[in-house]
């Protein structure tokens, strides 16, 4: 087992283009590590630096205590799942997964009994004779994963394992991967863009954007708090509303002429100056209005079964309300919000970091 | 589900097949008939009456040791050209499908040959490898080599061998390079990362994905030799010396054309014909089914 270490890691492309701008992160022996971001942001690129199917411009990528950079995917000590599976088309199953002990000279009964395993902890031993097209997509997606475990390498590496299973199959493997490194307690790092993926299977939340990590925590760290308004925005579902405001005092922003109280503000911020206030759907409440509250128009009510998402505008900004169904009645013209001071995340309009307590 | 377009009158589907039926049957049913007919008779000296005779022709043609020889010939050389032309090939298209500078350039050279005519492509080879005028029969010559296609079977077939592979070589290139890139990346990179070196990696993974495409271009290159070279072989050899470098398809040419042996010619015609179909069998019924996975 080994932990994976990345010092200022870049990779430039040819024509200047730096898809991946100096990451440098820590992930800890046995945790579970999710790079999440949008398409683009440089996340497969960071993971494909540490498999050794990209070049490495600048910087070094460490497996335990050993630096990667020049040493090629197969002597890494790492197994890699593809969003396509990337399973052998002419090798039966069981071919498939026993071809990486094969190459490295395994002893054929161990092969056997490697494989055997995987399969049995995998719920694949019905189909080891066949080869991967007679396989549908989540079983497919079981055999990458076997080939990754009969390995048994210092990480595993998942590059959107599950993009291309349908939203059912989605869950249940999405399960059944967590469950699978729990048991095993082998390091991985998994990237995708799916923020419940991400949510869900982190034990350390990575969010990437522009080819620069925003923001590294457990997933309640980056939930409950966090650093840009960019991770303010692409963890959470329904997105968390940023209404635009500006200063009152301490403690006290105000939205459209509607002041609320704010525990998390830095100290020192000018009276008068502008500032983005940022809201999740799900911690405003309908209420009476008070010292703290936000009126709202409502547009329409989204039914979700056990909530109903009420879109409108606050003080002309786009604005939405996550409530269980029948808190709110869905006919409601205007809504008071009630602002709990403690859920209110401030952030600077130009550097669109966070303003809170240093 | 139902995609075909389907017609409410009978008569204009057959309407609209009625031009492509008749080309075929023009242009391939009818010839092909008349040479299964002309094989069954026997024409005299002057070409004035043909007689039936059945299956003498056929039974003329077994007793030649020509015609032995020619099979003998037909075999070698499609062989040899076969193979040398698909490794050449495969060789140019694994380093053409590697991400090098001007690849575009490169593989649009490589295509050239096949735009030349056979008779111009003999004729080059001719300049360069004619015992006395040849640029490159000098050095061979110089090495000590009685180089001398001219005289020599085995000097003529090599020469031929080479002239046909250079052409073939575009055709068969521009297949492997299109079977290479449909062979996903990640695939190739998973084989990385389970220890397989390049060299390992091209055995057990590209070559077996590459199969399908390996077995179309066995069959198509055999009906290559067999056919597309006699431009070649009448530019290069005339089918000599003394009848050497005859294959069965230009048998064909100097028994009928040059030989004014008609119904024998014919019979040969029909034998390839057979071989032909058998070939096609074959080549649609493994590769429709893909032999390979």
């Amino acid at each position: 087992m080994a932990g994976v270490t990345l010092d200022t890691v870049r990779k430039v492309y040819t024509g200047n283009v730096e898809a991946v701008k100096g990451v440098s992160l820590g992930i800890k022996d046995g945790s579970f590590c999710v790079l999440v971001g949008p398409s683009g942001c440089g996340k497969s690129t960071l993971l494909r630096m540490i498999a050794g199917l990209e070049t490495i411009s600048g910087g070094a990528v460490k497996i335990g205590d050993r630096v990667v950079n020049e040493v090629e995917p197969a002597d890494r000590d790492i197994a890699m799942v593809f969003q396509n599976y990337a399973l052998y088309p002419h090798m039966s199953v069981y071919d498939n997964m026993a071809y990486g002990l094969k190459n490295r000279g395994t002893p054929k009964d161990e092969i056997e009994k490697r494989v055997k395993e995987a399969a049995r902890i995998l719920a694949i031993e019905p189909f080891l004779a066949r080869k991967p097209r007679q396989l549908s997509g989540g079983q497919r997606q079981r055999v990458a994963m076997g080939r990754a475990i009969v390995r048994k390498p210092q990480v595993f590496l998942f590059d959107e394992p599950l993009s291309n299973l349908d939203a059912k199959l989605r869950v249940q493997m999405r399960v059944e991967i967590k469950r699978l490194q729990r048991a095993l307690g082998v390091t991985s790092i998994y990237v995708t863009h799916d923020q419940v993926e991400a949510m869900t299977l982190s034990d350390q939340l990575v969010v990437m954007s522009g080819g620069q990590i925003e923001q590294v925590g457990t997933p309640a760290e980056v939930y409950r708090r966090p650093e840009t308004r960019f991770v303010a925005t692409f963890i959470g579902s329904p997105p968390m509303n940023i209404l635009p405001g500006k200063v009152e005092g301490p403690g006290r922003v105000s939205v459209g002429g509607q002041t609320i109280s704010v525990t998390d503000m830095r100290d020192g911020l000018a009276p008068g100056s502008a500032i983005e206030v940022g809201l999740r759907p799900e911690d405003v409440q309908a209420g009476a209005a008070g010292s703290s509250s936000l009126t709202m128009d409502v547009d329409f009510v989204e039914e979700l079964g056990a909530t109903q998402l009420f879109h409108g505008k606050v003080a002309g900004t786009e604005f939405v309300v996550q409530a269980s169904t029948g808190q709110i009645p869905a006919d409601s013209r205007t809504l008071t919000l009630s602002i709990d001071p403690t859920n209110v995340h401030l952030f600077d309009p130009q550097t669109t970091k966070r303003l809170g307590r240093a | 589900m139902e995609k075909r377009a389907l017609f409410s009158s009978k008569i204009l589907p057959y309407a609209l097949l009625l031009p492509q039926l008749a080309i075929t049957i023009i242009f391939f049913y009818w010839p092909a008939s008349q040479a299964v007919w002309q094989s069954f008779l026997m024409e005299d000296a002057f070409g004035l009456t043909s007689e039936f005779v059945g299956f003498e022709n056929y039974r003329a043609l077994f007793a030649q040791p020509e015609y032995y020889r020619a099979m003998v010939t037909t075999a070698v050389f499609s062989t040899a050209v076969a193979l040398l032309s698909l490794s050449c090939a495969l060789l140019l298209a694994t380093q053409a499908d590697k991400q090098l500078r001007f690849a575009h350039g490169y593989k649009t050279l490589l295509i050239w040959p096949y735009a030349v005519a056979p008779a111009i492509a003999g004729v080059l080879w001719i300049f360069m490898f004619h015992p006395t005028l040849g640029t490159l029969a000098r050095p061979i010559k110089g090495l000590g080599i009685d180089w001398n296609p001219m005289l020599n079977a085995n000097h003529a077939m090599i020469l031929l061998v080479l002239s046909a592979t250079w052409k073939q070589i575009s055709y068969n290139f521009l297949f492997f390079l299109a079977g290479l890139q449909s062979i996903p990346k990640s695939v190739i990179e998973a084989a990385a990362i389970d220890g397989s070196g390049p060299v390992r990696r091209f055995w057990t993974i590209i070559f077996p994905l590459l199969s399908p495409t390996t077995f179309f271009l066995i069959v198509v290159n055999i009906v290559y030799v067999f056919f597309d070279t006699f431009g070649i072989i009448d530019a290069v050899t005339g089918g000599g010396p003394a009848g050497q470098t005859t294959t069965l398809v230009y048998k064909v040419y100097a028994d009928g054309r040059l030989g004014g042996d008609l119904g024998g010619s014919a019979a040969q015609s029909v034998i390839l014909m057979v071989i032909v179909i058998a070939l096609t069998a074959i080549q649609f019924k493994y590769v429709e089914r893909k032999v390979q996975y």
